[in-house]
């Protein structure tokens, strides 16, 4: 884990980790500079989230495919569909984007905490049906490991120099996503809905 | 019907759990020769619709039907772009959003003794633009569903692969009555399924545990074991009780008492508690001074919180509460959101003593006189108390089986195996085990040792499937036959007396545990039949009276012992005879080898050759 500053809430940090969740899998840039963070300050973390909501999510999809870290993905359909799709589905469980959109300022830490428990339960079920994920490193965090460093599944921080095997402290064991299969859109659904609106009759 | 699916050229052993909540698939190769070892059943992942416009490959199929609007668009499926209904997930999401559109349950409605059930009912209280359809067809398309996704996903256009073409063994409560048997097989043959068997649904999770322990399964049951199945799903629950009896030196397996249906289930018992927990919060929102009522959002959200909590308290015995989070109204979440707990007092008090409360082995479920207007809705269970349930079936059935002391007052069971989601729970599997031992232990005898099975969920299909292979020859199996007694109901003959029904004799014409592929001439009762008109006989069936042979006249019965079904209608045709003329018959009755009751009527004087006619299972109103 991030070698704590100040605690951050319950709530910054699922939220944190949703966001991250997305740009991780998503956005190869962006997976190397958490990677980069990984050290230290968890204050830069409070700022961040507010901006970073769906829209971003769109567009990063499409560079996704040249990278090798996702692997796992094997379903060839356009890349923005699924990350979409993969949206509309954490709404639908787990009222994501209604939770990420609304504006939670002005609401106190219980609040968000009851809103946050519909948000981790939904989306959790969500996910796991979805996104089977495992730690890169079986080893507990904090534990002593040697290793030769693979750069896709290990990155080397503090006083990084010399060659292979290194020794170090586990900080975090990583996640990779071994298994996902997302729901497949039917022929002219228009997958930039991810939530209908609704109306009673 | 095995020989046939051989020769058929059936390639796999498919097992469907057509059941009343959710409806699954799960499937084995048909090994190539005798020798070869089976494949153990794997489940098919059947795509569906779970939003607009979004498929899914999920291995329960709710058994949800939805009547899109013009407004939702097609219904599009991979196979079928332009479909205007939708079953599955889908289907059952909507029925949350526009009940009067979705059809739910259309299995309990299928067993509705008082209904026609081959016309278009469902679902009740539809809006006007809907046609709607009967409880077989709504089973039937459920059905189609399968066999449209197996087609997709495994038969690829190859036509020996269809699904059609397999050997299916679908289930069907052990409680199902001949009609209601009769009406699942007349929507598994409209969905075009060839080489069909039924099997009963407590005897198919048996079959999932054999299957699962392989040949170990001797060192745990042993003759003279009676193992109880408490088989607890979504809509249903059923009992049923399997002897392992001595065969000639070999260990065979038979079928001794199946309970009444019970529509009571798991569904019953979320919705008791999104009730509560409603009415908690509206109590807690007026002692703070606010008025609160739910919008529909959040009912949505308080069945899942509900049944969330309930899971999580009834399966972890640590857990003193559960909190519960109710999403705001429309988009906004987080200043809406109202909270409470559940605990485990209260989930304690409301489902594991308000449905399995501790009770006397001579405790009878309450039965209500019921009011003119049930027929409207499904006959639930009038009691919610499972345990009185099991207490009456052990006690029906005390002598079901040659006992070693004198003055059983019930049925012992020496194991038990629970089946369905309820049972999920070792709360409620324990308090079970808690309730039956005390019964056994007043009686003298042992307790009874719980079988651990595997997936609760899915053990019915997977059972089902290796079932399939077990009738093929390969491993044992559950002899039982009808769970039954079956009766034509003949009026004596005695001048009318305003006010008291002419006294009524049932003739037996298929005996308790009659077995499939077998045929009974049903000697003594000739009946008169009217040539070009329908006929109708009352028809009786009882689960306790092993001994009529057929055509023994039974004249006195106690109450409860016989109960009146549907009636049975002959509808002969005029050919060769003239209309109005009233010809004697005698009846005949097969147990088919699909699984149903077939009873015929015999002209005593034939004009042709092999003459007889189908005399049908009425599943008209009893009106």
């Amino acid at each position: 884990m991030v070698p704590p500053v100040a605690p951050l809430p319950f709530t910054t940090r699922l939220f944190f980790a949703w966001v991250c969740f997305f740009r991780v899998l998503f956005n190869g840039l962006f997976a190397a500079k958490v990677y980069a963070l990984d050290s230290g300050e968890a204050p830069q973390l409070g700022p961040k989230p507010e901006p970073t909501p769906p829209e971003k999510k769109e567009p990063t999809p499409e560079k996704e495919e040249a990278k090798p870290r996702p692997a796992p993905v094997e379903k060839p359909p356009p890349s923005t569909d699924a990350a979409l799709q993969l949206l509309a589905l954490l709404q639908r469980e787990g009222r994501f984007i209604d939770f990420i959109e609304e504006d939670v300022s002005g609401f106190s830490d219980a609040d968000i905490g009851a809103a946050a428990r519909i948000v981790h339960s939904g989306c959790r079920k969500a996910l796991r049906e979805h996104v089977k994920l495992e730690p890169v490193r079986s080893e507990e965090e904090g534990t002593k490991v040697t290793l030769d460093g693979n750069a896709q599944e290990v990155k080397l921080t503090g006083n990084v120099q010399g060659k292979g095997p290194y020794t170090g402290t586990l900080r975090h064991r990583g996640w990779r996503a071994v298994e996902i299969k997302l729901p497949v859109a039917v022929e002219g659904h228009d997958v930039k809905i991810v939530a209908q609106a609704e109306v009673e009759l | 019907m095995s020989k046939d699916g051989a020769k058929s050229g059936a390639k796999y052993v498919v097992g469907i759990d057509l059941g009343t909540t959710h409806t699954a698939l799960a499937y084995a190769p048909i090994p190539a020769d005798e020798t070869e070892t089976p494949q153990p059943p794997v489940m098919l992942a059947i795509p569906q619709l779970v939003a607009q416009g979004t498929i899914e490959a999920r291995e329960l199929l709710p058994s949800f039907f939805y009547f899109a609007h013009e407004s939702d668009g097609p219904q599009a499926l991979p196979w079928d772009p332009k479909r205007t209904y939708a079953v599955g997930e889908h289907a059952r999401a909507r029925g949350i959003d526009a009940p009067g559109r979705v059809i739910a349950s259309a299995k309990s409605w299928l067993c509705h003794p008082s209904v026609d059930r081959r016309s278009g009912i469902l679902p009740p209280g539809a809006p006007e633009d809907i046609e709607r359809i009967s409880p077989v067809e709504a089973s039937w398309r459920y059905l189609e569903h399968l066999v449209e996704a197996w087609d997709h996903v495994v038969a690829k256009g190859d036509e020996s692969l269809a699904l059609t073409k397999q050997s299916i063994v679908l289930t069907v409560p052990a409680s199902f009555d001949a009609a209601a048997r009769e009406l699942t097989t007349e929507a598994a043959y409209a969905a075009g399924f060839e080489d069909l068997t039924l099997l009963e649904e407590p005897q198919a999770a048996f079959y999932a545990w054999l299957s699962d322990r392989g040949d170990a399964w001797r060192k745990e049951v042993k003759a003279g074991d009676v193992v109880l199945v408490v088989d607890v799903g979504g809509g249903t629950t059923d009992f049923s009780v399997i002897a392992a009896v001595d065969k000639d030196g070999e260990l065979a397996l038979e079928r001794v008492a199946v309970g009444d249906h019970i529509l009571l289930g798991g569904d019953n018992m979320d919705m008791l508690l999104a009730h509560m927990v409603e009415q908690k919060m509206i109590a807690e929102a007026e002692a703070a001074g606010r008025t609160l009522e739910l919008d529909r959002w959040q009912r949505i959200s308080l069945q899942h919180a509900a049944r969330g909590a309930k899971e999580k308290l009834l399966g972890d015995p640590k857990a003193k509460t559960a909190q519960i989070a109710i999403a705001g109204k429309g988009s906004k979440l987080v200043g809406g959101t109202l909270r409470t707990e559940l605990t485990r007092e209260e989930v304690q008090q409301a489902i594991v003593d308000g449905f399995f409360p501790i009770v006397k082995s001579s405790d009878r479920p309450a039965v209500r006189a019921r009011a003119a207007l049930t027929q409207l809705g499904l006959p639930y269970a009038q009691d919610a108390a499972i345990t009185k349930h099991l207490a009456a079936l052990l006690g029906r059935h005390a002598d079901a089986l040659p006992s070693k002391s004198k003055k059983a007052t019930l049925l012992h069971p020496t194991r038990v195996l629970f089946n369905g989601g309820v049972m999920k729970s070792p709360l409620l599997r324990e308090r079970v085990s808690q309730c039956l031992d005390a019964w056994l232990s007043e009686d003298g005898a042992e307790p009874a040792r719980v079988l651990e099975g595997a997936d609760l969920d899915l053990a019915v299909a997977r059972g089902a499937a290796a079932y399939g292979l077990a009738r093929r020859g390969r491993g044992v199996r559950i002899r039982g036959g009808t769970a039954r007694a079956y009766y034509v109901g003949i009026e004596g003959a005695v001048p009318a007396v305003p006010g008291v029904e002419p006294p009524i004799t049932a003739l037996c014409v298929a005996p308790f545990g009659m077995e499939e592929g077998t045929s009974a001439d049903v000697p003594g009762g000739e009946l008169g039949v009217v040539v070009g008109e329908k006929v109708n006989f009352r028809f009786f069936g009882s689960s306790v009276r092993r001994k009529d042979p057929v055509g023994a006249m039974i004249e006195r019965w106690k109450p409860g012992e016989i109960e009146e079904l549907t009636p049975i209608e002959v509808d002969l045709p005029a050919e060769g005879r003239a209309k109005g003329d009233v010809v004697p018959v005698t009846l005949r009755s097969t147990v088919t080898e699909v699984g149903t009751l077939l009873l015929e009527a015999v002209p005593l004087q034939p004009r042709k050759k092999d003459e007889k006619w189908k005399v049908e299972l009425s599943v008209r109103s009893t009106e």
